[in-house]
């Protein structure tokens, strides 16, 4: 196995042996570590000393399933903090083919406005990387490129890459990845990266794993029996087995819910319920394919392997397809956060993200914040898309838009701004479910759902029961949360198999089996949340040197003093309920 | 009394003309509880997995007033 270093100052590479330490880590174990180890605290995140780390998974590559993740990692341009953004596409499996278990992309070329694209083969006996000019590629649109990229490399190629919201230098803008129909759709979204890769004049990465020699097991026969428990768990639960609740309603079946437990955030986070929640929810989505198409349309995978397959395409009147993916957090985002009930314009947007390299929550979250500062109003769909066209085209509008949704609060001088260390919350309102706001606020990555994802007990009654209301117990449970996640973030899989081994044990152990049949390593269930505490421990601590303290653990003050419809609540946590979330960890 | 009743996600197969969560009204004998108006709708228990009332997630044994709102869901996820 290798650690593949990339320096784009003189665009010249090299294979190193992985190091002893790093030996048992995958995913965001090793992106988080390389990063604490290499990158200086101090750093500005779009110049020479940051590095761009991905790292495919522990089992990412191997049959496994839902199991192709890559996680992409550095110090993020929009917190300014430690980051990991996880993706699911076939582009991992062609370096974990490879034998590559991280690329470090490091370094800076002396000329501005050169872009450069690396291209990443097997050379019969080790990977090989090729530098080309990619300048004919810059300043366009993502659905013009990449099948450009894919005639010219071949069908069977891979890319990871960045739209012009990483040329502009954008805190939104992210790293874009191929689906299996070759979209440039599949995103490590947040926080920032796909402009650490441009600030190296980094334009692609394509990945062509002809002859490579395949992940090597340590324990195949532990791997099967593994493999086998996971897959029985995913087939058997009701959410994750096929023509499930995934598959059928993608993961925007979460909107019904979310709006009865007045948790939907509405308007820039001014309600927790919005009265056209039906209109955009997943059984909408799929009734106007239905209706569209003249026949029922279920979920694809976003990459191979996956057999939860929640990937969704909307389709326009005609039947055509219009975009995809139109999944939870861009359908909330652009769609309820915005007072928007239209799939159509929120289908449209998430296209223009896609074509931008824009992450689609952080577009949503500063559409909101540009609407209430009265740039636009609230629910004009129309004029929401314009103001993606001027980021897309980086007007001075569309510059300080995009820059996130924290710099845009500040620029147009609006109070209510839902960030933390400066990343946009996502679709699940604090006032009315704790213990997600205390993932928000404490999580190393600034205000992410995935981080600690309390909504299982808390909305889904999923892997237990608790009241979202209520602060009690709370911050317990988010630390639970966060380190079983850091290491299903590490393994390669999708966390959504969480829902299944939530529930049912053997999953979980099969989940372990399968880490153990590549690694050669001895873990049991209870290692699990040990590992990842681990891991959060080392991205604290980078935070720390980067200036972080107590203070940035909290939720934007207007969520203390600014009642929440329907429930009337507030976030009642106290500091140090949040402060014990590190604190005990 | 009457109730306000609405089924979500895979529920719709068992009352099509409420699909995605259509809400439609329920009259039920006084002091009725969650776990009776799921065997009214003909709801097998284990597809039920959250009922909220007024917004908040009920037990079964919860007793209902006149004019609450329910939400009845089967298992679900996304993120
Ligand atoms: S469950 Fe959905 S997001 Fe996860 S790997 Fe499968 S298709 Fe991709």
């Amino acid at each position: 196995m290798w650690i593949l270093r990339i320096n784009m100052t003189d665009r010249s590479y090299r294979l190193e042996d992985v190091p002893e330490a790093y030996k048992y880590l995958g995913g965001r174990g090793l992106t988080s570590t390389i990063v604490h180890d290499e990158v200086p605290p101090l750093c500005h995140p779009l110049g020479p000393n940051n590095k761009l780390v991905f790292a495919p998974g522990i089992v990412t590559g191997t049959t496994a399933p839902t199991s192709a993740r890559i996680s992409a990692g550095g110090k993020s341009p929009l917190t300014g903090g430690i980051k990991e953004s996880n993706a699911g596409t076939a582009w991992p499996q062609d370096l974990a083919a490879m034998h590559i278990k991280a690329i470090v992309v490091e370094g800076q070329p002396k000329e501005k406005g050169k872009w450069w694209m690396a291209h990443l083969t097997w050379d019969g006996s080790k990977p090989k990387v090729e530098f080309l000019p990619a300048d004919e590629y810059a300043g366009k649109d993502l659905y013009e490129v990449y099948p450009k990229l894919f005639e010219r490399f071949g069908e069977k190629v891979n890319i990871a890459g960045c739209g012009v919201a990483g040329e502009f230098g954008y805190g939104n803008a992210g790293i874009v990845y191929n689906d299996m129909a070759r979209r440039p759709s599949r995103y490590s979204g947040r926080g920032g990266l796909g402009s650490v890769m441009a600030s190296k004049g980094l334009k692609f990465i394509v990945t062509d794993r002809t002859g490579a020699p395949g992940v090597q097991y340590a324990d195949q026969a532990l791997f099967d029996e593994g493999r086998k428990k996971l897959i029985d768990a995913l087939r058997t639960h009701d959410i994750t087995k096929p023509k499930g609740g995934l598959n059928t309603y993608g993961t925007a079946v979460l909107i019904n819910i979310l709006n009865e437990a007045g948790g939907l955030p509405t308007r820039n986070f001014s309600s927790g319920r919005f009265e056209g929640a039906p209109k955009i929810a997943g059984e909408a989505i799929f009734e106007g394919n239905k209706q569209r198409l003249g026949k029922e349309l279920y979920n694809h995978a976003c990459s191979p392997g996956c057999i939860i397959q929640c990937s969704n395409t909307w389709h326009k009147p005609d039947g055509t397809e219009h975009t995809s993916c139109v999944e939870y957090e861009s359908d909330w985002a652009l769609g309820a956060n915005c007072g928007i009930d239209s799939l159509d314009d929120i289908a449209e947007m998430v296209r223009l993200c896609n074509a931008y390299g824009l992450d689609t929550i952080e577009t949503g979250t500063t559409l909101a914040v540009a609407m209430e500062a009265g740039i636009i109003p609230f629910g004009d769909g129309k004029k929401a898309i314009e103001l993606v066209h001027e980021m897309g085209k980086g007007t001075p509008l569309g510059r300080i838009l995009g820059a996130g949704t924290a710099t845009a609060g500040r620029v147009l001088g609006v109070t209510r701004v839902p960030v933390v260390k400066g990343q946009s919350m996502p679709a699940y309102e604090p006032r009315a479910v704790k213990g997600i706001g205390i993932t928000y606020a404490t999580t190393p990555m600034g205000a992410d759902h995935t981080a600690g994802y309390t909504i299982a007990p808390e909305i889904l009654s999923v892997g237990g029961k608790a009241d979202p209301l209520s602060p009690e117990g709370k911050a317990a449970l988010s630390r639970a949360f966060q380190a079983t996640t850091a290491f299903i973030d590490s393994s390669g899989h999708c966390l959504f198999i969480a829902f299944a081994i939530l529930d049912i044990p053997s999953g979980m152990e099969g989940f372990v089996q399968e880490c153990n049949g590549v690694l050669g390593t001895k873990w049991t269930v209870d290692d699990v949340p040990k590992i990842g505490a681990e891991i959060l421990r080392k991205e604290r601590a980078f935070n720390e040197a980067a200036g972080f303290t107590k203070a940035h653990d909290r939720v934007p003050e207007f969520m203390k003093y600014e009642p929440l419809p329907p429930h009337n609540q507030v976030f009642d946590v106290p500091d140090e309920a949040l402060d014990s979330v590190f604190g005990e960890l | 009394m009457r109730l306000t009743v609405k089924l979500f996600a895979t529920l719709d197969k068992f009352r099509p003309d409420a699909a995605g969560g259509k809400p439609f009204e329920l009259q039920v004998h006084d002091g009725a509880t969650v776990q009776e108006v799921i065997n009214m709708l003909g709801l097998p228990d284990d597809v039920v997995r959250v009922v909220f009332v007024n917004g908040r997630a009920r037990p079964r044994d919860w007793t209902l007033s006149d004019g609450d709102e329910l939400g009845i869901f089967p298992p679900i996820g996304g993120g």
